[in-house]
């Protein structure tokens, strides 16, 4: 199990505040990394940083991209990270292009290899058939994505009317067809129902045995974190406090603390271990 | 009538023929009473007359008129056809064929306007203005309409192509269809000038410092005497040629004018005429190239950078390209308009690239609805046409026209035409929607 981004050091400051605080962390390939952590532990900054929204203040980032060798991500801008790195993220409030129609979203998640096709738009102008090609292409890769997430049925619609867990698929569609190394998902169950919740644990499954993406997984959903997750890291004001698989960390006793407080040793960790066994 | 045909399958030619044949002989029985025997007073009594001429064409135009009306609602049928069997939402569908229709409308009208009206100087004139909204409006349309950011200094670049012009003809004489390409590349340039500093601004910010620019450039060409003529302006600019020939009461002494070389006789009218094709020329290459480029990748990045920046960086879109490729796309429109408006006025000054006429192209962007092509024809007519119409109310000319705004805002927000059409669908690439509802 090899190494495909490894976590170093890595710090982020806002002025006095300290999100992130010396946090290290290796993310293996073709697993699923789930990282929890109480509301404004620093999940969500770290995968800004990740992604080149944030730059570190201190601290590497490196990832093994499978083609093209050893790359800094704190280095990359934030498209050439998924353009380059492919190491493509969702939102915790969801980003869709909310007027374009659900197909045209999955085919700007391919812009960069059509606007090459499109040679400066003068291909595209004239409608040649490299460009036609590309194009058709694109369309049949998103409706492959559209097949398998259930949505081709909504493909024609403006992305921005469908429901909330469509909405939610259409981005994890829309990241897939940018064909990532790394995926990473910030809260991909919140506002899922239970049935939902259980599709997208099987589609996170599919996603990591069958196409081999490396997966890093933000959720509060327990339900979800502890039933996919090879692994899972647990951050607590911007540290780690705990790593491991997930039993290990469902009774790690720092874990219990942060989210529970001193006292209560019982409870919402219980329910999760009762859940997962049903 | 059995032998009308109502088949739902594709009619072959020879089904059309003897369809049309039928409804012709029909129209002829019908027609021998109606129109061909006619009563006529002769000598204080009545006696019968015959109009077969004017039978015979009654039902040559019952043919034709049949022909004519299978053809065009089979190919409605089938389209909408299509439409349904594309599983959207019909209503938008049905939105989009009246758009479709009346586009055509407008196309066939705009180029009969000037046969119709062809000694009517005034209504020519109101035309090639309404165009040159038009052109201007489908330049905006691209970076407000579809990229999303606000400009309100496009009439800079309208001024630098209408510059541009005016230097290369007078200072250089450059012929208009030479400096046509020329000044459009400025205008581009001056785009990605102005769009370097601002690319990391957004929404008001951005709005201001277009604002800005738009006025810079102004007041550059007010204060630069000796480069751009100053308040004064730049007077006796070469007007287009057709395709050499000018448009002059003589005809030079090797050659010929446009008149003496169609055997005309000489009439200010063509001129005008001539400049009025030439920008219907323009505006439909503009709609074409701008539709274009709509359904392209940068078409489609243009919206989802409107839509949402930081979704376009999370998915690996160099947004400061998008931005840029935009402003320039934008400008250079611009530019032609320019360009045409100088060659067109034969005289530019200052004076016709104020803030309003910024305000008034973006009022015809989001009046029409932003991005909708047909929206900016709509609302380029309305704003130079109410305007002309008000004139009869003198000093409350203005005041009818901010209402008149303020009116159509109110009844539709989103603009007059605000349906957006996708730029593809899934079942329109041969694979069937499986999921389909």
């Amino acid at each position: 199990m090899s190494t495909l981004l490894s976590v170093r050091n890595l710090t982020m400051r806002f002025g006095g505040l300290t999100a992130i605080d010396d946090l290290s962390l290796e993310v293996p390939a073709g697993r699923i990394t789930g990282i929890i952590g109480p509301n404004g532990a620093g999940k969500t900054t770290l995968f800004n940083c990740l992604t080149g929204f944030y730059k570190p203040t201190v601290g590497t980032l490196r990832l093994a991209h499978p083609q093209h060798g050893e790359m800094r991500l704190e280095k990359l801008p934030s498209h050439r990270v998924a353009r380059d790195a492919q190491v493509v993220r969702t939102f915790q409030n969801i980003r869709l292009f909310p007027k374009m129609t659900v197909l045209e979203n999955l085919i700007v998640a391919q812009h960069n290899v059509l606007q090459r096709a499109s040679r400066f738009s003068i291909a595209g102008l004239f409608s040649l058939p490299g460009y036609r090609q590309a194009e058709r292409a694109a369309v049949a890769r998103a409706a492959t994505w559209l097949e398998r997430l259930q949505l081709t049925r909504f493909a024609d619609h403006a992305a921005g009317d469908l429901p909330y867990g469509t909405q939610r698929r259409i981005e994890i569609a829309r990241a897939l067809c940018v064909d990532p190394v790394l995926l990473c998902l910030d809260e991909p169950a919140a506002g899922l129902n239970p049935r939902e919740s259980a599709e997208l644990n099987e589609l996170l499954l599919y996603l990591c045995r069958e196409q081999g993406v490396a997966i890093l997984l933000i959720e509060h959903d327990m339900s979800v974190v502890m039933n996919v997750s090879d692994h899972i890291c647990v951050i607590n004001y911007g540290r780690k406090i705990a790593e491991g698989a997930p039993d290990a960390v469902k009774n790690d006793p720092h874990v219990i603390k942060a989210y529970l407080g001193e006292d209560e040793e019982e409870g919402v960790m219980e329910e999760y271990t009762e859940e997962r066994a049903s | 009538m059995s032998a009308v045909v109502f088949a739902h399958h594709g009619l072959t030619p020879a089904e059309r023929l003897r369809d049309a044949g039928w409804i012709a002989f029909v129209a002829l029985i019908l027609g021998v009473p109606l129109i061909g025997l006619t009563t006529v007073d002769v000598g204080g009594r009545l006696a019968v007359d015959t109009r077969f001429g004017l039978l015979a064409m009654a039902v040559i135009a019952a043919f034709g008129g049949r022909l004519l009306m299978r053809w065009s609602l089979d190919h409605l049928g089938a389209r909408k056809l299509a439409r349904q069997r594309a599983a959207t939402d019909s209503g938008a569908g049905r939105a989009q064929q009246v758009v479709n229709v009346l586009g055509w409308l407008a196309l066939g009208a705009s180029v009969a306007l000037p046969l119709a009206f062809s000694d009517n100087r005034y209504v020519v004139d109101t035309a090639t203005t309404v165009l040159i909204y038009v052109m201007l409006g489908w330049g905006l349309n691209v970076v407000v309409g579809l990229a999303g950011l606000l400009d309100l200094g496009y009439v800079a670049f309208y001024a630098v192509g209408a510059y541009s012009y005016a230097l290369l003809s007078t200072q250089y004489g450059w012929g208009f269809w030479e400096a046509l390409p020329v000044s459009g590349a400025l205008a581009a340039a001056f785009g990605i000038l102005l769009g370097y500093p601002i690319l990391r601004l957004r929404g008001d910010y951005l709005a201001i410092v277009t604002l800005g620019f738009g006025e810079i450039i102004r007041v550059i060409l007010v204060n630069w005497t000796e480069f751009s003529g100053g308040p004064n302006g730049i007077s006796s600019i070469p007007r287009p040629s057709f395709f050499g020939l000018e448009f002059t009461r003589n005809a030079p002494e090797d050659g010929h004018s446009f008149a003496s070389f169609f055997g005309l006789e000489f009439s200010a009218m063509h001129r005008l005429i001539f400049l009025y094709y030439l920008i219907l020329v323009l505006a439909l290459l503009t709609h074409v190239f701008v539709s274009r480029l709509r359904k392209l990748p940068v078409g489609r990045a243009w919206e989802a950078l409107r839509e949402d920046e930081i979704a376009c960086k999370a998915m690996g879109m160099n947004t400061t390209n998008i931005k840029l490729s935009a402003f320039a796309i934008g400008a250079m429109l611009g530019g032609f308009a320019g360009v045409f408006f100088a060659a067109r006025q034969g005289f530019i000054s200052p004076e016709s690239f104020t803030f309003s006429e910024s305000a008034i192209i973006l009022a015809i962007v989001v009046l029409g609805g932003m991005g909708s092509q047909m929206g900016v024809v709509l609302a380029a007519t309305l704003l130079v046409l109410i305007p002309e119409f008000g004139r009869n109310f003198a000093e409350y000319r203005m005041l009818l026209f901010g209402m008149a705004m303020v009116l159509i805002m109110v009844w539709r927000p989103g603009g007059l035409l605000a349906h957006r059409e996708p730029t593809l669908r899934l079942s329109a690439d041969g694979k069937a929607a499986k999921g389909g509802a």
